[in-house]
């Protein structure tokens, strides 16, 4: 019989996949592939506590629904930002990237 | 274990297969179609947990606009890194065992909850929970504000990747 702790484990295990992808990937978009899991995750867990709590209180699902939208608009100022670096430095390589590194 | 069960294993590996792929993929188009994949999983997950909506809205906005964006972004500066260079950077064994340590303390936190015999609550006929979403985001007395604060925060972001990914 699924419980929640089987949607727990699952969404743990896709925000422990998205963190090693913004954590190691070297290229931006691909860092933004690992938040986007990471959201993903977040997600799952929100609908996860509302299914399996009080299904009549719909808090949970209101809750993702603002996650979608935020990253929506996330992910189109980092690919804004991403399209603006390559034009000027002509890489999108996280670790090239090293202006404010001192 | 019942057909639900099986089916929530299923999607769940896909899942979290082609979740791993997007990681570790090397060619980054290759990695944007297994995000696909991926969200069309938690899509699935949704529709097991009753989250009808929710799992439209998933097939929309992140498969239908998200990942063609993020496509676009790759089409467009896909010349700058070679297939040869590598992929990850330099601490990516420091990022693999945050991500299980992560993995591992999430699960310990979950499994010392009750959350191991909670089991599904039935929904009643009489509930449309759709409707009852619809209703609870534009009602003054549930999530109205947060609704009206999101759509400024998206005009925001619309303006400001205009902004910065103009030519200047």
């Amino acid at each position: 019989m699924i419980t929640l702790n089987w949607v727990l484990i699952f969404s743990a295990a896709l925000f422990s996949i998205g963190l090693f992808g913004v954590l190691a990937r070297r290229n931006a978009v691909a860092i933004l592939m690992g938040i986007e899991l990471m959201l993903n995750a977040v997600n799952v867990n929100l609908v996860g506590f509302w299914r399996f709590s009080n299904p009549a209180v719909i808090t949970g699902q209101a809750f993702a629904v603002i996650v979608f939208a935020v990253a929506a608009a996330e992910v189109a100022v980092g690919l804004a930002l991403v399209i603006s670096i390559y034009r000027r430095r002509k890489t999108i390589a996280a670790d090239d990237i090293d202006l404010m590194k001192w | 274990m019942t057909g639900m069960d099986s089916l929530f294993l299923i999607f769940a590996v896909i899942t979290l297969i082609s979740a791993f792929l997007v990681v570790t993929t090397k060619n980054l188009f290759h990695a944007a179609l297994w995000l696909i994949m991926t969200l069309f999983g938690v899509a699935a997950i949704y529709v097991l947990l009753n989250a009808f909506y929710l799992a439209v809205i998933q097939v929309i906005v992140y498969i239908g606009a998200i990942a063609i964006l993020m496509i676009f972004a790759i089409m467009l500066t896909q010349r700058v890194m070679n297939p040869s260079g590598r992929i990850f950077n330099k601490n990516w064994i420091i990022a693999a065992l945050l991500g299980a340590f992560m993995f591992i303390g999430l699960v310990i936190i979950s499994m010392q909850t009750g959350a191991s015999k909670t089991t599904l609550p039935q929904i009643s006929g009489q509930l449309d929970t759709v409707s009852e979403l619809g209703q609870a985001l534009v009602s003054p007395n549930a999530y109205v504000i947060p609704f009206e604060v999101a759509s400024v925060l998206l005009l925001a972001a619309l303006i400001g990747a205009i902004f910065v990914s103009r030519k200047r």
